[in-house]
């Protein structure tokens, strides 16, 4: 007990001095059930945060759930500890933040691929249909095959709407390719299972493709192996991955996680947090297309040119990319 | 005197005290690993146990997660008694949910809560059942292992449900596949409801009333085991099933009853998540129970209150390792799950590694003492 009290009252100092220095929040953030460490999603808001640390040198609270009734406890927790922001990952922690969010009407809440709404919630959507259109144009230029494929993770309306604006964007650049789809699972674990999206690559060479975007989180290392073992393409997701086999990824579908996970613990140190849902797309830069030193020498010239020309055509509205969540179906 | 024979071990060591020395030495190497880390061992614990019973939200979460254990622990339990290893709790559990939902989509207005909450006890129990039905025909009048098929039924139970939720029956205008939210009235009560009743105030958890229908199954599952004459059928066909048939008892249909009710066990985990505690139907509530029954079955020594008091040991690992992992930033939650396991390690694989010391002690302190009259002769 004694050294509970010890604890309880090092967190009193600890607090007391959080709040002497008047610039400093107190940010806290649920991971959900991926972790923070899964190379993909979760990890994307992970770095940012980490950015947003080192940078201001405000510590934060994380929890990372384990299974679907921590995500009310975690939010809760982390509100009624006095949190100045909570920041929800994920859409399955939706209901549980809204919730939350009107049992603490005095803190404020965030959550990325959300749609909550209320006074004190910010939902962070993405477009990603539309970086996933900018990536099968990307695709279908490259192959020579004329077969392209996808890996999903599971077969949930999110990875639909990655698939939907791929195929679309595939069909836009050669109206002739054939897209190959495959899920990798049922189970959460299909969002981490390398050897499963592998197999499922190899499994679409062997089909014809050519060139393989995955959208299933940390399964994507085991798409990108295969690619390289294979002398084939693949796409990346998420963050720039690049970097991980260069001379066979291709490009990446980025989606800008980090960027707004570090805004949103920034906008409320800097006091510029508005409780508005944002929804970013192209024209907003929280999705597209990845190119650096990496795959520089694999997208040629007249690639790039159709590819950013599509990008500009997104933006200005003169390409209406299908959106999944749009009556969920896929109109291809 | 060294050369006297070593006496058997009194009832309360072996169901008692040897229990808690696993516990002990499983919670001292977790000790061991947390001064590794760098965080002070002392600390966790007091963290964990206070977490997991110090205040009436821990406590309400470890009540619900033990609820689960409960019938997921049942479940194994009972198979284990017919000589059956069922892991398939996870999938019977899935598509309990399943039933208790489709249910509650159904009828969640048109019926009184009195009149819902026997049928969906009904329901949840019937679909488990009948999900753990299909293996246990294949065991017993085909010859397919149990293990195997139970297993791939967990795959085909999530991806039906995976099916369901995203195709027919996820709310529409949103992204997460689950359905619409049940009518208000069709939800079992909160404890915190039922507290407030009799004007006392507790935090809202998940526990709900689910919890006083899995201490009624403990009962009745004992009583049925130990009471019933199907209860002796099953344990003659898991001890000796050439001696059972001998006997007069049919090992087919016994199979079949004991896994119907297995499955049903499992499947009252649906009933917990889906009209205790979500109130619609989502993906992966499920996530581990069942699989977690199986630790719990062992350690309650498949007798249904040692069950009880496994599922409240693992419903405090699991309600005091989230409060670890929420006040030391150091212990992540792959680091609770490491507790966790060498709790399941220690109480569950290593049950017996102590019983040899345990006994080579008793026997020195009991050698002083007359030899008690109904020791052996």
């Amino acid at each position: 007990m004694k050294h509970f009290l010890k604890t309880a009252s090092a967190a009193a100092v600890l607090l007391a001095s959080f709040s002497a220095s008047a610039a400093d929040i107190k940010p806290s953030v649920v991971f959900d059930m991926g972790g923070k460490f899964d190379k993909s999603f979760n990890e994307g808001v992970y770095n940012g945060l980490e950015k947003f640390k080192s940078e201001t040198g405000i510590k934060y609270r994380e929890f990372e759930v384990t299974n679907e009734a921590q995500r009310e406890q975690a939010i809760r927790r982390m509100a009624k500890r006095g949190s100045d922001i909570v920041l929800g990952i994920g859409f399955a922690q939706n209901d549980a933040l809204a919730k939350v969010a009107g049992e603490y009407p005095n803190a404020k809440f965030a959550i990325i691929d959300g749609w909550a709404t209320g006074p004190n919630i910010q939902a962070i959507g993405f477009k990603e249909h539309e970086g996933s259109f900018l990536v099968g144009m990307v695709a279908a230029l490259k192959s020579k095959t004329g077969v392209v494929g996808f890996v999903g993770g599971m077969d949930i309306p999110l990875i639909r709407r990655f698939a939907c604006g791929y195929v679309q964007g595939a069909k836009h650049a050669n109206s002739g390719v054939k897209v190959i789809q495959n899920m990798t699972g049922t189970t959460p674990s299909a969002w981490n299972d390398p050897s499963r999206g592998g197999e499922l690559t190899k499994g679409q060479f062997a089909q014809g493709a050519d060139v393989v975007f995955a959208a299933a989180g940390g399964t994507g290392v085991g798409v990108y192996q295969a690619a390289k073992d294979a002398g084939k393409f693949a796409i990346g997701v998420d963050s720039n991955q690049n970097h991980l086999h260069p001379g066979t990824m291709l490009t990446s579908m980025i989606k800008r996680v980090d960027v707004a996970a570090y805004n949103t613990f920034m906008d409320v140190k800097k006091g510029t947090w508005e409780a508005k849902s944002r929804y970013l797309g192209l024209a907003e830069d929280g999705v597209g297309w990845a190119i650096d030193k990496h795959n520089r020498a694999l997208i040629s010239a007249d690639m790039e040119s159709k590819v950013e020309a599509a990008r500009m055509a997104i933006i200005a509205g003169k390409i209406k990319v299908h959106d999944y969540m749009n009556g969920n179906k896929c109109n291809m | 005197m060294s050369s006297s024979p070593t006496k058997p071990l009194p009832r309360w060591i072996d169901v008692g005290l040897v229990p808690i020395l696993n516990i002990v030495i499983a919670l001292l190497v977790s000790g061991l690993i947390i001064f590794i880390i760098g965080e002070d061992p002392w600390d966790a614990v007091q963290i964990m146990a206070y977490g997991a019973l110090g205040f009436d939200e821990g406590i309400g979460f470890t009540l619900y997660y033990m609820t689960n254990f409960i019938f997921t622990g049942l479940a194994v339990a009972i198979a284990f008694h017919t000589g059956l290893f069922n892991i398939g709790g996870e999938g019977q559990a899935y598509i309990g949910g399943l039933g208790v939902g489709l249910c509650l989509l159904v009828l969640d207005t048109a019926l009184p809560i009195w009149i819902l909450m026997p049928l969906c006890i009904l329901v949840s129990g019937m679909f488990g059942a009948a999900w753990a039905a299909i293996p246990a025909y294949l065991q017993a009048y085909r010859g397919s292992h149990i293990v195997i098929t139970t297993i791939m039924f967990n795959f085909i139970a999530s991806a039906l449900m995976v099916y369901l939720m995203v195709n027919w029956l996820i709310k529409p205008g949103q992204m997460s596949p689950q359905s619409v939210t049940f009518a208000d009235q069709s939800h079992l009560p909160f404890m915190s409801e039922v507290f407030a009743w009799f004007g006392m105030e507790i935090a809202q958890t998940p526990l709900n009333i689910t919890v006083f229908w899995a201490l009624f199954c403990c009962i009745a599952l004992w009583a049925f085991i130990w009471r019933t004459k199907w209860g002796f059928e099953t344990r003659a066909v898991g001890h000796n099933e050439p001696a059972a048939v001998y006997g007069g008892v049919d090992p087919k249909r016994t199979i079949m009853v004991a896994m119907l009710i297995s499955g049903g066990l499992a499947g009252f985990v649906g009933l917990n998540e889906i009209m205790g505690v979500h109130h619609k139907l989502l993906l992966n509530f499920q996530l581990g129970y069942g699989f977690t029954g199986i630790a719990v079955a062992l350690m309650g020594r498949n007798h249904p209150f040692g069950i009880i008091l496994a599922s409240l040991l693992f419903g405090i690992l699991y309600q005091g390792g989230a409060e670890l992992a929420f006040e030391m930033p150091k212990i992540t939650r792959e680091m609770v799950v490491t507790i966790q396991g060498l709790v399941i390690l220690f109480s569950g694989a290593l049950a017996y590694m102590s019983v040899p010391w345990v006994s080579k002690v008793y026997n020195i302190l009991a050698a002083d003492k007359p030899v008690p009259a109904e020791g052996e002769a």
